[in-house]
């Protein structure tokens, strides 16, 4: 993390130069079109100054072709800006197949982390340098953001679902991580620190971390100690269907609906099961709402992908 | 309605011919105030209340810089500054800049410009005064009772669940003081519909008025969205009715669209108005025509139309799709075009003038400096890619209060400085008011350019406490501050010594056009002795002053002729 005054900020993600280049971009539009009008307006006051009480100038009523011109040149330059910013806000929107996934679940006022190996932390961010990172987030009580201004992106942590975001860092070192959205009394103390490793450092960390059980170790344990084992068997058959290779691919409802499976369906088929029926099956699990805590439900969640990922 | 009766003269006509009676001393009284009718005594009512919830807001904002001079949380308690922020959004936002120009000056002028009497409901006009001070006084109560902490946005679960004190009374005072929007609105614009007087063709209106139009325009649709969602928000917390928080089985988002599918367009609200003022002060300033009248009107329409369809681009970082993402950036992008237009045509109105930079022309000046660098800073937060870094960041502090302070309260201060003499029939002194001007804008520009470097460096808003490197530049905000403080400062006691010492202003002293122009300052009870018939454009500056007749007065000139 710097601790001296600087005009601008580290660049340590793949997005850094990405989102400076078109930011440098805007600076220099504005300077152009500020400086330009200014220099028309100071002109124009100096030569056109009143001389005498009586003057009348000449009304002047105004050009089509002008205005004309001066409508269609900034749309063509907003049109321009607009592709450059949507085209980047498109990649840190995908994030790479291989990026590695780690949970992160804000509450007022800190930020709890898991590492899919089981390691954890608090308001600390282990990762390793040139490796996409996905993150996977959500709150438990109101909206946060996670933000993290040396890789120039962030994201909404909201409760109630998953957001994600992903980066990929291309500097070791200490970067600041800020909650940016307003979330009461400690709102400017819930930050925390993001540190880019070299891969072989990030690996001993890991290794050297409390819990030896992997978060798909703890979901397999939770899944059976919560009972979901009992009707959700790995064949089909059971009173649930089973929850094998499900994870990514198609489902249909009992409405007829086709959904895919992703975070957010499994979330809520967890949470609130009635609101969404699997073809065939009779609604009969019981809702895990309030017993459950963010953390297990994204160890189960991390599980349930597992599931998918053999194959 | 009366439109075309010219000979209507109620009680008051005993007094037509007497110079010396006005719409300030036909009668005394607090009651006579209270109760007043009369579009002018309701615009003086609106501004003396506008200004003491500036000061309210301005407490909180100066509390704010202090405090962030350094690092530590020093001054303040975390929640005594959280309280200070929201007190200082919600008093500036709802309780100062929406009702400021259309409610203080466009009560005054709006009717005057187009030759009415007053509005087309005097009634309703307040009423709607009494409805700002019922929502002032409750939001005030909760300020004083405990405070809240929400910010002004009041999202979601936070103000519904989460957050302590008086939060459901200071929703609903928004709400009341959101009726006074509305009939303000809805008077604005039936007066210009079936108030003007004979000849006042729409291309023939002031752009203050097609700007007052679209406001009121904005007003009318945008208005009950908010009003009706703060109101869900009263439910969720008193209720407990599940609409918003996630744990009620409500969504959290649906709020961020419905609040700023208003709030958004309530940036306009602010703005438009202030468009309005420079187009006459500029005209006035250069003698000029607005250069391209129909566009600049047009662009006004054109603003207040787009701007409800771009609200989610105060929402790029929340998750919503990437597409619904990209709409809402295209169109905001479509919004800079109308409000480039207008900077050009103000420009291009300078081109052989005949310029003069008395103080609202100066004002004026300052607007367009600090109106394009908020309008320019704007682009940075539509562009998405950037506004991902950028959002909830000083540097979406700094673009709003260019365009909300740098804009529009320049604008209203140069409107103020224009219309005093008409309001109050006194001159200010002219070099105290160049002063202040002066010194508002350089103190603005040095409080707010360093909170872009700030916002580009990361520093997010709301932060009560914040790491040392971002200490130099806060230090220099609030110094900036403290110079644009002092600035209000002379500012106010320019004006108000003006109403002591101040010289006689005359009908004109500017040598302006307008209906507003040719009668007495102060005006008449009535504005006018006899219904005017219009026959000229506005801005027909190539054309020679003229005032109305005052009957029994042996003047013979009538309204010029084009
Ligand atoms: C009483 C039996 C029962 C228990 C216990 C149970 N479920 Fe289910 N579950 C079902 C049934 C039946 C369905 C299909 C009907 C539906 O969608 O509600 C289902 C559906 C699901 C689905 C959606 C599957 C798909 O193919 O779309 C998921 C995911 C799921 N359960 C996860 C769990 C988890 C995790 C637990 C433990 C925390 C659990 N279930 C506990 C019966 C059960
Ligand atoms: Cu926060
Ligand atoms: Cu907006």
């Amino acid at each position: 993390m710097s601790k001296d005054f600087q005009l601008h900020p580290d660049l340590a993600s793949t997005f850094a130069w990405q989102v400076d280049s078109i930011y440098f971009l805007l600076i220099a539009l504005s300077v152009l079109f500020t400086v330009g009008v200014f220099t028309v307006l100071i002109i124009f006051s100096v030569k056109y100054r009143r001389r005498s009480d009586d003057e009348r100038p000449k009304p002047i009523h105004g050009s089509t072709a002008l205005e004309l011109a001066w409508s269609i040149i900034p749309l063509f330059i907003a049109i321009g800006v607009f592709t450059l910013g949507a085209e980047v806000y498109f990649r840190m929107y995908r994030p790479p197949a291989d990026a590695i996934e780690i949970f992160v679940v804000g509450k007022q006022w800190m930020w709890k982390i898991q590492h899919p190996e089981g390691v954890r932390e608090i308001n600390e961010l282990h990762i390793p340098v040139n490796q996409p990172v996905k993150l996977t987030m959500t709150s438990e009580d109101v909206i946060h953001a996670f933000s993290v201004p040396a890789f120039r992106t962030k994201r909404d942590v909201v409760p109630g679902r998953y957001t994600t975001m992903w980066f990929e860092a291309n500097q070791t070192g200490e970067y600041h991580l800020f909650c940016a959205e307003y979330c009461g009394t400690q709102h400017s103390t819930m930050t925390g620190r993001v540190i880019v490793m070299e891969v072989d450092a990030y690996q001993q960390w890991l290794g050297g971390g409390v819990s030896g059980e992997s978060m798909v170790d703890a979901g397999a344990r939770q899944f059976v100690q919560l009972g979901c084992a009992t009707c959700h068997k790995a064949e089909s058959g059971g009173r649930g269907p089973s929850l094998v290779g499900i994870f990514g691919g198609p489902v249909q409802l009992a409405t007829g609906e086709i959904v895919t499976v992703d975070e957010s369906y499994v979330r809520e088929s967890i949470l609130s099961p009635g609101t969404k029926i699997v073809n065939g099956y009779q609604p009969i699990m019981p809702t895990f709402q309030g017993q459950i805590s963010e953390e297990t439900l994204m160890q189960l969640l991390t599980y349930i992908k597992s599931l998918s990922e053999s194959e | 309605m009366t439109t075309t009766s010219t000979t209507e003269a109620p009680s008051a006509s005993g007094h037509l011919a007497d110079p010396d009676v006005n719409y300030l001393n036909n009668e005394y009284g607090i009651k006579s105030w209270l109760l007043s009718l009369d579009h002018k005594r309701i615009g003086l009512l609106y501004l003396i209340m506008t200004t003491v919830f500036f000061v309210v807001g301005g407490i909180g904002a100066a509390l704010i810089r202090i405090e962030l001079m350094t690092p530590g949380g020093d001054l303040l308690e975390a929640d005594t500054y959280n309280k200070m922020f929201t007190m200082h959004g919600v008093a500036m936002i709802f309780f100062f800049l929406i009702p400021s120009v259309p409610a203080v000056i466009g009560n005054f002028v709006l009717p005057i410009m187009i030759g009415a009497k007053d509005v087309a409901f005097p009634k309703l006009n307040l009423l709607s005064w009494y409805c700002y001070m019922v929502g002032g006084g409750l939001a005030t109560f909760a300020i004083i009772a405990g405070g809240i902490d929400t910010g002004w946005t009041f999202y979601t679960p936070y103000s519904t669940t989460y957050a302590n004190g008086y939060v459901s009374v200071a929703l609903f005072g928004v709400f009341i003081n959101g009726f006074s929007g509305i009939l303000t609105g809805v008077n604005f614009m039936t007066t210009v519909h079936k108030m003007r007087a004979p000849g006042m063709t729409w291309f023939r209106l002031p752009l203050f008025i097609w700007a007052q139009y679209a406001t009121s325009l904005i007003m009318i649709l945008g208005t009950p969205v908010v009003a009706i969602t703060l109101l869900l928000v009263v439910l969720e917390r008193v209720f407990h009715i599940g609409i918003f928080d996630p744990a009620l089985g409500g969504d959290p988002i649906l709020f961020q669209h419905l609040f700023w599918f208003y709030s958004h367009p309530a940036v306009y609200i602010m703005i438009v108005p202030g468009f309005g003022v420079m187009s006459e002060v500029i005209a006035c300033f250069s003698r000029k025509r607005i250069f391209g009248y129909s566009f600049v009107a047009f662009s006004s329409l054109a603003i207040a139309v787009l701007g409800f369809i771009v609200w989610g681009h105060h929402m790029f970082t929340t998750g919503q799709s990437i597409y619904a993402g990209m709409v809402f950036s295209f169109l905001t992008f479509l919004i800079a075009v109308p409000t480039a237009v207008k900077i050009f045509n103000w420009t291009a109105t300078l081109y052989r003038g005949s310029v003069s930079m008395e103080s609202p022309m100066l004002y004026a000046m300052g607007f367009m400096g600090l109106f394009l660098i908020g309008g320019l800073t704007g682009l940075f937060l539509s562009t998405m890619a950037t506004d991902i870094h950028l959002h909830d960041t000083y540097f979406v502090v700094a673009h709003f209060h260019y365009v909300m302070v740098g804009g529009m309260v320049m604008a209203y201060l140069c409107g103020l400085h224009f219309w005093w003499p008409k309001m109050t029939g006194r001159m200010y002194s002219e070099v105290m008011a160049k002063t202040s001007a002066v010194l508002i804008f350089m103190g603005f520009n040095l409080t707010f350019f360093p909170q872009f470097v700030l916002g580009y460096l990361g520093m997010p808003r709301r932060y009560h406490v914040y790491p040392d490197e971002f200490q130099i530049l806060h230090v220099a905000s609030t110094a900036g501050a403290t110079v644009l403080g002092i600035g209000y400062l002379v500012l106010f006691i320019c004006l108000v010594s003006s109403l002591i010492n101040g010289a006689k202003a005359g009908p004109n002293p500017w040598g302006a056009k307008g209906l507003e122009w040719m009668i007495e300052s102060p005006p008449t009870p009535h504005n006018f002795h006899e219904t005017p018939v219009v026959t000229f454009e506005a801005y027909a500056y190539e054309e020679e002053d003229t005032l109305l007749p005052v009957p029994g007065d042996g003047q013979t000139t009538g309204a010029v002729s084009h």
